[in-house]
């Protein structure tokens, strides 16, 4: 089956900056793409090239089988974007946003309504439908980005770093969206700083640096190369740091790593790693400030893909706890 | 990697209870081509409209302004100027006033467009399958409003003030129109200084130090014959001068073909150079 969406070659310089240095991407219809990368990294780039926004100056990029420089108009019939930051109209209502998107795709004005307030409804903005959306709070004007991306029923949907700056329980409502989505056949694009993403709902991976795209492959491949989960601990008592590296060296695989602050890191098989962790902590009364279960951090991806830290510093990594429960369930 | 939802998400609700539409069907409304384009400009000018009326701050420049530039002229230089008649020079001034404040209106346009571009919103529209040309189109349209309060509050505070009409209804409203209809062309400079400058501010900043000369060295406040002549040169083929000669002309008397002829070239020009200019700006600005 052809990829309903495929780059080859993207490049884009922004004055002497390279911003895109030969991308390619590929994504299957009904799969979603995770584009894994730090800031700067050119993601953002990729999607507005992508989503006709901008103009590469090399390269060709197809998107729902039309090319994005001589067919940007069929290019926009079939897209929704939701950019890393809320492009919502604050001085608009939740209703009056969406009615202007619908009524600009040429929706009939009745039609325009009803399915402003059904997507309303599923990003449980109905209360919130009438008022200015400046009042609204960052996850509810995320929701609202997206929800006005959706308006066109669009098969192929761009989201660039939509759980940045959302807070966990957020961050999953989003996902599930993301899941729901592509159950109903839509495409997905994704960028994001983090592995647990990608790793959650991506079908395949390519990480991106410097413009580049240096991995490309399902996030068990992907795991398989950078390492899955990792068990980090870090004893209360720092004179007994000896000890739980013996406890880790035990039910770990491979040797304990020291990494800042007296905390311990080992990869592990599998998340039941956890309560062997706690029985022989507990067995040994070793008491912890620190405990979690998580897979590698987009700096470990990048020391282990590059040999080099990612460029800019990562932002703080999905809270651990989240993520175990996660794999629990 | 299961997919189930943590207790402490609340899970979102589906729309219609499941049986979605298929991804990619969108029903469109009839009517193509210009329809559809008048269509999108109408919606998105409503969109400028419910911004000006949520923030009523910003009809300052098309309410009070006009009120202060016509109380201060005619009360305080209007002695003076005019030779003791400040009935006299009020009846000179207003429709003077009328062609100026509604050039230096538009400023207010590119600024609030220059503002909206960096906010994301414009994105979205550019992703969208209209014309390119819509959300600036739109804008100007909605501008409409804004003009049309600027001569009703103008004229208005005029003729409590004292001036009166002297042609009849039909030129006075005529005048009102050609101004709006001036400032609808105009207004694009504007738009193509809101596309290229940097920030809000700069737009500002260009536009008064383009405006500010256009409207005093113009007929508006003093007779053409009172000024040097390297200045009256200027002032001649000045578009706002023949604007006002016109508007002049239709409320209070005295022949207007001529500048009627030059006020609707001006017009053609302005749109002719400044809206291909101002696309061309959008369409660079990514």
């Amino acid at each position: 089956m052809a990829p309903i969406m495929e780059a080859h070659g993207l490049v884009k310089n922004f004055g002497r900056t390279r911003a895109l240095d030969g991308v390619d991407l590929s994504a299957e219809a009904g799969t979603v793409l995770g584009v894994l990368g730090p800031n700067g990294a050119g993601k953002t780039t990729a999607v507005r090239v992508l989503a006709t926004l901008l103009r590469a100056d090399a390269g060709s990029a197809r998107v729902a089988g039309f090319d994005v420089r001589r067919q940007a108009h069929q290019v926009r019939q079939s897209i929704g974007l939701t950019g890393q930051y809320a492009s919502v109209d604050e001085d608009l209502t939740g209703v009056q946003n969406l009615v202007l998107i619908g009524t600009l795709l040429d929706l009939p004005s009745r039609a325009a309504r009803a399915r402003a307030d059904e997507l309303l409804d599923w990003f449980d903005l109905t209360e919130a439908a009438g008022r200015p959306a400046k009042t609204y709070s960052g996850g509810m004007r995320r929701r609202l980005d997206l929800a006005a991306s959706l308006v066109g029923r669009p098969s192929v949907i761009f989201l660039d770093e939509p759980t940045t700056g959302l807070d966990p329980a957020k961050r999953e409502d989003m996902w599930d969206v993301v899941r729901r989505l592509v159950a109903d056949g839509s495409t997905v694009l994704l960028t994001t700083q983090y592995l647990e993403e990608a790793d959650a709902l991506a079908d395949r991976i390519s990480v991106i640096d410097h413009g580049r795209v240096i991995a490309h492959d399902t996030p068990d491949g992907l795991k398989r190369v950078v390492g899955g989960l990792r068990i980090r601990v870090r004893p209360a008592d720092p004179d007994r740091t000896a000890d739980v590296a013996a406890v880790l060296a035990a039910v770990g695989r491979g040797a304990p790593e020291v990494s800042s602050r007296h905390a311990l890191t080992v990869p592990v098989l599998d998340e039941s790693a956890l309560a062997e962790v706690v029985a022989a902590l507990a067995g040994r009364a070793i008491s912890v400030l620190e405990l979690s279960l998580h897979l590698p951090t987009l700096d470990e991806v990048f020391l282990t893909l590059t040999g080099k830290p990612a460029r800019d510093p990562s932002p703080a990594a999905p809270s651990a706890d989240v993520q175990s429960e996660e794999d629990a369930a | 990697m299961t997919t189930t939802t943590p207790a402490t998400a609340a899970p979102l609700r589906r729309p219609d209870g499941g049986d979605p539409v298929p991804a990619g069907t969108v029903t469109a409304a009839p009517g193509a081509g210009p329809m559809r384009f008048v269509r999108h400009v109408l919606a998105l000018a409503r969109r400028s409209l419910i911004k000006t009326w949520r923030t009523p701050e910003a009809l300052i420049d098309v309410t009070v302004q006009p009120v202060i530039f016509l109380a201060l002229f005619t009360y305080i230089f209007g002695g003076a100027i005019a030779g003791g008649s400040q009935h006299q020079y009020l009846q000179f001034l207003l429709p003077g006033l009328l062609g100026q404040s509604i050039a230096m209106a538009g400023v207010a346009l590119g600024q609030n467009l220059n503002a909206d571009i960096g906010k994301g919103v414009f994105d979205r529209f550019r992703s969208l399958p209209i014309a390119r040309s819509a959300p600036l189109v739109g804008a100007v349209v909605a501008d409409f409003a804004r003009y049309l309060i600027l001569c009703v509050i103008t004229v208005g505070v005029g003729y409590l003030m004292g001036f009166r009409v002297t042609t009849g209804l039909l030129p006075a409203v005529a005048a009102i129109g050609l101004s709006i209809a001036f400032a609808l062309c105009f207004c694009w400079i504007s738009v193509f200084v809101g596309m290229i400058a940097r920030t809000a501010g700069a737009v500002q900043g260009i536009m008064f130090l383009l405006v500010l000369p256009l409207s005093f060295g113009s007929n508006t406040f003093v007779q053409t014959q009172t000024m040097p002549g390297w200045l009256q040169a200027f002032v001649k083929v000045n578009p706002i001068s023949h604007l006002v000669s016109t508007v002049r002309g239709l409320m209070i008397g005295g022949p207007v073909a001529s500048d009627l002829a030059w006020t609707l070239g001006w017009m053609a020009l302005l749109l002719a150079v400044f809206v291909p200019l101002a696309l061309r700006g959008y369409r660079r600005r990514a």
